[in-house]
This record gives C-alpha cells, structure tokens and sequence, in this order.
C-alpha cells in the first residue's frame, strides 16, 4: 500500500485515471458495438480526434516535467514530438511497399519523384517496427542528450535556455522543409496504408490505435507521477526554486537536468509517434515555434506544476481550438492570444490553482 | 590465428584497463596536519576590480572562526571560492591534505564534507520544512539513488533531531515560505546540519534574528565547534564577540589583521578601516 | 547570337544577316525601303516563326522610322494584327477592351474586343534577335551613356561586318565613353580574327576589362593554337582579370551582407533595449516591426503620388504609431509581469497572435506591396560585374543613423540616463526620485518605436503582410543574444557579422543551410558564452 502511495496521494489525478481508463475501454466499445443511430455511439471522426488529443496530453505532460517541476520553458519540445512522430511516420512509409503511386517495392514515393535511386543510410531499417520502436525514443532522447549536455553543462540558464530552444526547432524546421534531407521536404509523410498488418482505414485499427494511446498516457501519467512524487521530484522542484541551495547540498544539478530533460524528450517521442498514425500525415510543420509555444499554453492554462493540469489543459485547449475553428475562424488567434496574456497575469497556476483554490477555502 | 592474438595480448594485457575506466577514488579528507582548510595567494578580480588580492588563510581542525569586513572586502567572494562557485585567478586551496578545491565542482565540493549557508536565507519555499530537511540529508545523491529512494527509520529520527535543535518540531507540516526570516535562517542552518559537513561556512547567520534567537544562534554554533570546523561571516559585533576565539578581519581582499577579540579591538589599522575611527 | 553556330539554319540566316546589315547599313531607295517594310509587315502575321524572322528582318533592313518602336511593342507583347484584314497594330488593354493604332495609319485609333485581335506570338529565338537589333538601332542615337550601354550589350555577340561597322563608328565617335565601349567591342574581335601583333595590342587594350564577354574571348584565345607570346600575355591578363572579379565578387557578398545585417540590427536593436535594459522578453515585437510596415503602407495609400515624401513622413509615423501601441502593450500586460521574464515571454507572444490576427481581420491577409521611391530604386553600377542596389545602400544607412540616434539617446538625454539607472539598480533609482514605471513605459516605447522604424525600412524589401514579423523575431533574439544583452555595441556588431556570415556560407551552402549553420553556431555559442559577445560588466552580471 504505502508503495503505491504515490498514486493514491494524488487527490485529483486519480478521478483522470479513472476518466482515461473508462475512456480506453468505453470508447473504442461504443465506436465499434454501438450502432450508428444509437446515441451513445462514438463517431470515428471523434474518436480520432480525441486520441490526438490524448497525444498532446502526453506531450504537455512532458513539458510540464521540464517546466513546471524543473523550471526550464523549453519553447523546443515539438522537436522532440516531430522526431518521435518522424521515426513512426519511416515505418509507416516503408510498410506501404508497392502501394505507392509509383509502385516502386523500397522507395517511397517522394524518393521515386525526386529521381532518387537507393536509400538513404538512414531509412534502413525502418521497415521493422521494433527497430521503429527504439528509435521513435532514442531520437528524441539523442538529440535532447546532446542538446542537453551542452546547454546545461555551460549553465545556460533561464530565458536564454528558452531562446535557445526555440532556435534549435526553428533550424529543424528550416532542415526538414529541404527536399535533400531525405525526409518527403514540404509534404512530409503521408498516405500511409497500415501499421502493423493493420489496415490504417479500418474503424478498428482506429479504436484499437485509441486505446493503446489512452493506455500510454495512463502508463507515462503513472511513470511521471512515480517519478515527481520521488525525492527526486522534490530536488527537481528545489532546482526550480533554488538551483544554487541544490548545488551545495551535493546534488549534480547538472545531471539531474539532464535526464528529465532527456526523459521529457523520450515522451514527447512516443506521444508523436502514437500522433502520426491517428492523423495519418507529419509534416515539418510540427516544428513549427508557433506549435511548440502552443504547448506551453495548454499547460499553463492547466496549471503548471501538476501533471493532472498539464493533461486537463491540453484536452481543454485543444478542444476549444477544433470548435472555435470550426464555428469562428478568424476567433481562434484572438482566443490562443488573450489565453495566453490572462493566463500569465491572472491565472499564474492555471486551471489546476483554481480547483486547489477552492479545495483550500472549503 | 593465435599469432596476432598473442601479439595483441603482449600489446595489451589482460590486467590493464584504459584509463578513464579506471574508477576514481575520492580522496579522502585528511587532517593530520591539524589544518583543514589552506587558502594561500589566492586572488580573484571582476572586470579588473580586485576582489581578493593575495588572501592567505589557514583554518584548524575543530576551530570556530570569524570573519569580518567591510562591505566589498572579499568576504562572501571567499567563500565563494571555497565552494567552488567561482574560480580563483590565481592561488591554491585545499580542504586538508589530500582535497584540492579547485579542481572540483560545486556539488564534489559539498559532497566532501563542506557547507554552505547563504547571505540571504535560502531556502525551499515551495516545500515543507520536512522535505527541506530530507533534501539536504547526507545520503546517495545521484540521479538513480534519488529516484528510488525512499526514508529509513533512522534517516527520520535524524531529521526528527534536526528539527528539535534548530526548534522547528511544530512547524515541520508547514511549507517554507511560509517560515519567518528567523526561522528560515534556522532551517538553513538545520539543513547545513543534516549535511554533516566537517567544514561549515556560514554567511551572517543572525541577521534579522531577534536578540533572543541570537543567543541561541551563538549557543548552537560554539556547541557544534569542535567536531567540525566553522567559518562565521557577519557584520553584528557584539554577536561575534560571544561567539569568537580567533577573528580574521579582511580588507581590500586581504587579510588586515587575525587575532583574538580583543587584539583585533585594539588594533589601530582595524580600528581605521572598519570601526570607522 | 548572329553567328550563333547551334542555330537550326545556320547558313541561310548568315546569308540573310550579311544582306541585312548590308542594307541597313547603306541604305535603301525610300520607294523600295517603305515596300520592304510592308511586306514584312505582313509576314509578321503569318503562324510560321521563320517567317516572321524574314519579315522581321525586311523590317529592319527598311529602315523606316518606326522600326524600333516597332520592335520594342513586339517584344513586350504590345503588337497585334486584326482578325479581318490582317492589319498590323498596336494594342493596349484596358477594362477588357483594346485601344489599338495601325502600325502604317497610325492616326487611326480604334475601341476593339479582345475577339477582333491577334497577338503576334513570338519564340526565344526571335525574343534574342529583337533584343540584339534593339540595342543596335540604339548605337545610332541618344544620350553617350546608353550608347556605350548598348554597345556593351552586343559584346560577343557581334558578327564579322557588324565589327567593320563598328571600326566605323568608332572613327567617327566624339564621346570619350562610346569610343571606350567600342574599342572593347573591336578588340574582341581582334582576338579571333587579327594576326599575332593585333591580338597582342588587342589584349593589352582588354588589360582590366571585366566584361564577361572579354573572359569568354581570353579563354578562347588561349584555347586555340597562337603565339607563345600572345598566349601568355592572354593568360595574365585573364589571370588578373578573374581575380579582379573574384575581389569584386567578396565585395558584392559583403555588401549584401552587411545589408542583410543592418536590416538584422534595425530589427534587433528595439528588442536589445526592451530586452537588455529592462528584461522584458517582447515576442510581440516582430509584430511591432509589422505595424511599423503597415503605416509605411497606409501612409503611402494617402500620399499615392509623392512616394519620396510618403517614406520620408512614414520614419516618425511609423515610430509614433510603433512606440504608442508599446506603451500600451506596456501599461496593460507588461508591467504587472516585471521580474518575470518567462511569463513576459509567454504574455508578449499572446500579444503577437493577437496583432497578426487584428491585422488579418483589418488588411486582409494578403501581402501588400509598398512602393519605392525614385532614389531608392534602381542600382549603383559600378562595373560589368559590381553593381548595388539603391534600396539596400539606403538601409544600411539608415540603420547606421539609427543606431546612432539611439546610442545618442542612450548616452546623452535624461531620458537614458534614467533608463540606465533603473536597468542597474532599480530599487536605487527609484530612491533618487527616478519614476521608475514611466521609465519603464517610455523604454518600452522607445524600443517599440524602433521596431516601427525598422518596419519602414523592411517594407522597402519586403511584401507587407501579417506574418512579416514573425520571420524577424527568432533571428532578432539571436542577434541580441550574440551580442550581449544590454550592449548596443553588442547588438550592432553582432547583426553585422551575422548577416555578413551568412551570405558568406549561402553560396557553400544555399540559403537555407547557411541559415541553419549560423543558427547552431549561435546555439554553441550561447553554451560556450552564455554573457555573448559583450558580457554585461561588474558582479551584477553574474
């Protein structure tokens, strides 16, 4: 019991476990048992959509490990997302064979248009999905290592970190948008066909993609919650509040940065690869500033600092941005942009601070 | 086949490891020469303003010493040195015979046996008083460890001490920032305890303490002499005079006078420099 | 391209160039010149391209008075001829509607549908041979400069009795610059077609030309079999000929890098003072830069004929306007986040989306394009291969005055005193009586406005339009960032060196990886110097 105490002491990230995990399995039951004229029918449209966002919840959680326990706003975490996606978007592609237009049995259609005529090194392998699967972590993990390492051993701290990793999405973005790079330049991947020997069209494929992500997100929710409620949380939350007290009590500050920093990037990885094939198309635009700031606001409007914020903030805001770009077009901007200014300046712990708040006056 | 092989063997035997496989030993903290902190010609300047200029200083083992200075002396620079957050431009120090400090990071250097506590009280606000404890408590501080790490009885009792000398028992529920100065500045103090340092540096401990929490103060840092060595920064005199064996009066980033307190009273040049006469 | 050896027919059009010129250039009888011209005329209108040569060239060989209009109305796509009596015209679009003139009644002046009318299709290949008859007929008459222009326009493209012509001219020409372009024009020829003692003089009269076509003349001169002598004076001369072009090539790279970099510094200069002086990260000021494009816009749409005054007026407008919506930014949001650099940052980027998307709804989402002023348009030639354009001159001083007015600001006013009191010591400057919240507004403002005037400069090269901010912005943190913040020197320098860097790479690399490398450099960088280039001084910093 008192090993598990880590997850019953969460008073408010309990009721969203239950929540997801009735969602992983109601869900998928109801878009595939249910008839269509039933009311409690779940369309597939929906059912898509809120796996992406169940997607974006697991990245918003990881920027709220760097952000809100470490106090790093990285502004870069769509690279990390974009890269994971990348890896599972090469398998996907490898797995369509002679399906493509061009019909070519190795090369993807991009490659056969850009008169390309082998391979490049790195899409070897890809056809295999474990090999997919390593990669669609040590990617992100890689670059987030390196990236690390160098911003953090010099001690950049703050806004420049922050700046820094919006120039390091701004170049991935720049990179990946060349044809010559070998990753499909402007239009990405797309067309995929199946994952797995499951056709990607197939209502079930979709559901069964549903669940696995709910699934994941409950496992990285429960990973993340383990890991913030460690004592290593409370030295990550101690950097974030005293960086130099941490340093001369003996802890590496350095280190520790380093593999949440790293572990953050592993999750926005699976949460992009999970991404792709529900949306079935990646593009460079995923390293878009503009997308990684985004992801910045959910969590502030979910409240930084609690993992349940990050994830009720990422399903919030996103899905107030399908409807209102849906019903006002010209609103969503304005909306994205007076969020972003009340949350700051009135609601420094978002959504979160408000049900604490009340909790407390109670 | 077994040709190249036992050239390469020859080459390259089979007890030798390369070098960066090689585990490093920490030294460990030898004070048999009775000194336990040696700081000798070290200077430090920022932007050409000299900081400290050819600083000298020599602390025993067991010793409680004071510090004092005007303002800009060198003093929190000093100690700055000798935990590793800034560099020196010149000069050596060593933490007893074997430890060279400037080779080390911030945290090898706490990790060694040296404490720190800061001008200004820091602390973990957003934590309790409890966790603030645990945080600085002498254990395995590598990522891994901190991870799965997880309270002993013993490690509680130590924390449960803690709290009852720096008189935090009732509070220790409460968060940090929510703690007076005074407090703060006793939970520091606190946590600088749960470290176990052999060597404690500590940057004006009484200010914003009341008369009352002073005494106490002077009380808990002359108990705790002996065992470990303490260095005292602070500017209240008549706090240093109830607690002072030897002083150090530091001036300009040098060392103006050292002496007990009542040679250091008498001395004209410090009575020019700091008593303002 | 008279000679040009690929061309499909290649003997009879020398035997039609060499009748051509010969006529032309002797003239014909008026009664038989005006007959060529008709009949020319008419084989213009035929479908098939050789045909239309032939008639071109009877055209030309005419000599008639409206020859060069003629030709020039053809090569813009101006020349049609009518469905019912194939009468050649001039034609002009307006409202759906052509206003035509008859080449040979060209009094008659018609309302037409576009039914009634032909446009006379022409190829590339007639496209050369206009361009290279256009520039002939040019030697004869107007200003010595666009006669010298015209003959270097023929420079290796000249045919064997067109360079008799030449020699002609050139006997008879008075300006210093004609005879100059001439004497290059005939020496190319020498180089082909003279013997050894009149290449040599040739080449010596070449010595330092940097006409491409005077390289193309060298290295064929040293490919053929000639003299050891001439080919080794020809080898120097094109040894010292291609380093001089590679020199003027650095140069060309550095101007369009510093013009890259002043442009960077005008739009990282404001951000350097919101973001060094008082630490607020303003991701709303590419926006700002935008609104300052956006006045240049409208001021323009105000004063549509006086384009010189518009800009001119549009420096303070866009200012004003510029600083104005700064302080209010300032005032509303910023000022309760002081101290909080990251929520400044999230706060400001919110402000952006909004001014875009105000924008959007206002302007339209389209571009729009600003117009330049005469003394901004057009370019500084300075030889064959050298040239710079006006607009990039212009900007590049203008940043330099910025900059200047701004460290003059800075350094001399109260205003910067008091900025630079508060930037240190805040509490302090307050102490002293310094109203540290209105200084905090106007240096916002003053930092806005800054933006604005860089929005004037960028509209100069840019399309204005919503998302023109957003481009700068990243690059703008970059600069200030290299540079050190809080350093106008700093900033300065690092733009400069920065956009000159980059174009530096651009031909290694093309644009968008030389943009990528700078941008990783800029990351090392920061982790190697986190302070920048001009760290801030004293135990503050730190």
């Amino acid at each position: 019991m008192k090993r598990l105490s880590f997850i019953f002491d969460d008073k408010l990230g309990i009721p969203l476990l239950i929540a997801l995990g009735a969602a992983m399995i109601m869900v998928p039951v109801l878009n595939l048992m249910v008839p269509e004229t039933n009311f409690f029918h779940v369309s597939t449209f929906t059912m898509s959509l809120w796996g992406k966002y169940l997607t974006y919840a697991m990245l918003a959680m990881a920027v709220d490990l760097v952000w809100g326990y470490l106090g790093i706003l990285s502004l870069g975490h769509g690279v990390f997302f974009g890269l994971g996606g990348y890896a599972m978007g090469m398998y996907l592609m490898r797995q369509i064979g002679t399906r493509g237009e061009y019909g070519h049995p190795i090369l993807p259609d991009f490659m056969v248009f850009l008169n390309w005529d082998k391979l490049p090194w790195f899409w070897h392998g890809f056809d295999m999905f474990p090999f997919a699967a390593v990669m669609i972590v040590l990617v992100p993990c890689l670059l987030a290592l390196v990236f690390g390492w160098l911003a953090f051993k010099s001690r950049v701290t703050g806004v420049y970190l922050s700046i820094i990793t919006q120039a390091l999405t701004y170049s991935l973005m720049l990179a990946f948008f060349r044809n010559e790079m070998g990753f499909g330049g402007n239009n990405g991947l797309t067309d995929f066909k199946d994952l797995l020997g499951f056709s990607l069209l197939s209502d079930g494929t979709k559901a069964g993609l549903f669940a696995v992500t709910a699934g994941c997100l409950i496992l990285a929710y429960l990973a993340c919650r383990y890991l913030v409620s460690s004592k290593l949380g409370r030295v990550l939350a101690a950097i974030r509040d005293a960086e130099d007290r941490v340093r001369f009590l003996g802890y590496n500050v350095e280190t520790v940065k380093l593999w949440v920093f790293v572990f953050s990037a592993g999750l926005a990885g699976i949460a992009g690869a999970l991404y792709v094939p529900q949306v079935g198309i990646i593009n460079p635009s995923e390293f878009s500033p503009l997308n990684s700031i985004e992801i910045v606001v959910w969590v502030a409007v979910g409240g930084r600092g609690t993992l349940y914020g990050a994830v009720a903030g990422a399903l919030v805001v996103n899905w107030a941005k399908s409807y209102l770009t849906g019903a006002l077009p010209d609103a969503w901007l304005f909306a994205l942009g007076a969020l972003f200014i009340v949350v700051t300046i009135f609601l420094p712990k978002g959504i979160a601070g408000l049900i604490r708040l009340r909790k407390e006056a109670a | 086949m077994i040709q190249p092989l036992k050239a390469f063997r020859e080459f390259w035997p089979r007890d030798r490891v390369f070098d960066f496989l090689i585990p490093e030993i920490p030294p460990v903290l030898d004070t048999s020469h009775r000194v336990i902190l040696y700081l000798e010609g070290i200077s430090v300047s920022f932007d050409g303003f000299k900081a400290i200029n050819d600083l000298n200083l020599y602390v025993d083992k067991g010793e409680l010493r004071c510090i004092i200075g005007p303002n800009g002396a060198g003093k929190t620079t000093m100690m700055d040195i000798i935990t590793g957050k800034t560099k020196p431009d010149s000069g050596i120090a060593w933490f007893g015979q074997t430890i060279n400090l400037l080779s080390r990071t911030e945290p090898e250097i706490a990790e060694a046996g040296i404490g720190r506590k800061f001008q200004k009280p820091t602390v973990f606000e957003a934590h309790t008083v409890f966790e603030n404890l645990e945080l600085a408590m002498a254990s395995d501080k590598r990522v891994v460890p901190t991870l799965f790490s997880s309270l002993t009885g013993e490690q509680k009792d130590m924390i449960d001490q803690t709290l009852e000398i720096v008189g935090l028992s009732e509070s220790f529920k409460s968060r940090a920032g929510s703690l007076s100065h005074g407090q703060k500045q006793w939970l520091e103090i606190g946590m600088l305890l749960m470290q176990k340092p052999v060597l404690l540096l500590v940057d004006e401990p009484v200010a914003g303490m009341t008369r009352q929490e002073m005494e106490k103060t002077a009380e808990l840092l002359t108990s705790l002499a002996g065992n470990r060595s303490i260095i005292v920064v602070e500017h209240d005199m008549d706090f240093v005079r109830s607690i002072a064996r030897k002083v150090t009066v530091l001036h300009q980033g040098s060392i103006l006078a050292e002496g007990n307190m009542d040679d250091i009273q008498n001395n004209p040049k410090v009575r020019e420099v700091y008593l303002g006469e | 391209m008279f000679t040009s050896p690929k061309s499909r027919f290649p003997a009879l059009l020398f035997i039609l160039a060499f009748a051509m010129y010969a006529a032309f250039f002797e003239g014909l009888p008026a009664n038989a010149a005006a007959r060529t011209f008709d009949q020319g005329l008419e084989k213009l209108t035929q479908k098939d391209f050789n045909n239309k040569i032939q008639g071109l060239e009877q055209i030309v060989q005419s000599k008639d008075p409206q020859v060069e209009k003629l030709l020039s109305a053809l090569l813009e796509g101006d020349l049609y001829y009518t469905q019912k009596d194939k009468e050649v015209v001039y034609a002009t679009k307006s409202d759906g509607q052509y206003t035509t003139t008859g080449v040979l009644s060209n009094d008659v002046t018609q309302q037409v549908g576009s039914r009634s009318i032909r446009k006379i299709g022409i190829n590339n290949n007639i496209r050369k041979k206009l361009k290279g008859w256009l520039s002939l007929l040019q030697l004869y008459h107007g200003p010595p400069r666009e006669r010298a222009d015209a003959v270097y326009r023929l420079l290796g493209k000249l045919s064997p009795d067109m360079v008799d012509s030449l020699k002609d001219l050139y006997e008879q020409e008075t300006s210093h610059k004609v005879r100059q372009a001439l004497a290059t024009a005939i020496a190319i020829d020498t180089l082909k077609t003279g013997n050894n003692e009149a290449k040599l003089s040739a080449l010596s009269q070449l010595k330092g030309s940097l006409h491409p076509a005077v390289k193309t003349g060298l290295i064929n001169l040293i490919n053929e079999k000639t003299s050891e002598q001439v080919q080794k004076k020809a080898t120097k001369i094109l040894q010292r000929i291609e380093s001089r072009i590679a020199f003027y090539g650095f140069l060309e790279t550095l101007f369009f890098g510093l013009s890259a970099g002043s442009i960077l510094v005008l739009a990282a200069i404001g951000l350097a003072i919101t973001f060094g002086v008082i630490g607020v990260i303003n991701m709303a000021h590419g926006e700002l830069i935008m609104i300052g494009a956006y006045t240049t816009w409208v001021i323009q749409q105000l004063l549509p004929h006086h384009l010189g005054l518009a800009i001119c007026l549009a420096v303070p407008g866009a200012f004003l306007v510029s600083a104005l919506s700064g302080i209010v930014i300032e005032r509303s949001i910023i000022r309760f986040l002081y101290g909080r650099p990251l929520e400044t940052l999230l706060a400001t980027f919110g402000v952006s989306l909004v001014l875009q998307q105000a924008v959007r709804s206002v302007f339209s989402p389209l571009n729009r394009a600003v117009s330049a002023p005469d003394w901004m348009s057009g370019s500084l030639v300075l030889n064959p291969i050298l040239s710079l354009t006006m607009n990039r001159i212009v900007i590049f001083f203008f940043c330099l005055f910025v900059f200047g007015a701004l460290f003059l600001i800075m350094k001399k006013t109260s205003l910067g005193l008091q900025v630079r009191a508060v930037s240190q010591n805040r509490a302090m400057a307050r102490a002293m009586g310094v109203p540290a919240s209105r200084v905090d507004a106007l240096t916002f403002g003053l930092g806005s406005g800054i933006a604005g005037v860089a929005g004037v400069a960028l509209s100069q090269l840019t399309n204005v339009g919503p998302n023109l901010g957003q481009a700068y912005i990243i690059d703008s943190f970059m600069v200030v960032v290299f540079g050190g913040v809080g350093n106008l020197w700093g900033t300065l320098l690092a733009g400069l060196s920065l956009g000159t860097a980059n174009k530096f790479i651009e031909p290694f690399s093309g644009a968008v990886l030389a943009k990528i490398i700078v941008l990783v450099f800029i990351i090392l960088f920061i982790q190697k110097r986190p302070q920048g280039l001009f760290p801030q001084k004293g135990r503050a910093a730190g």
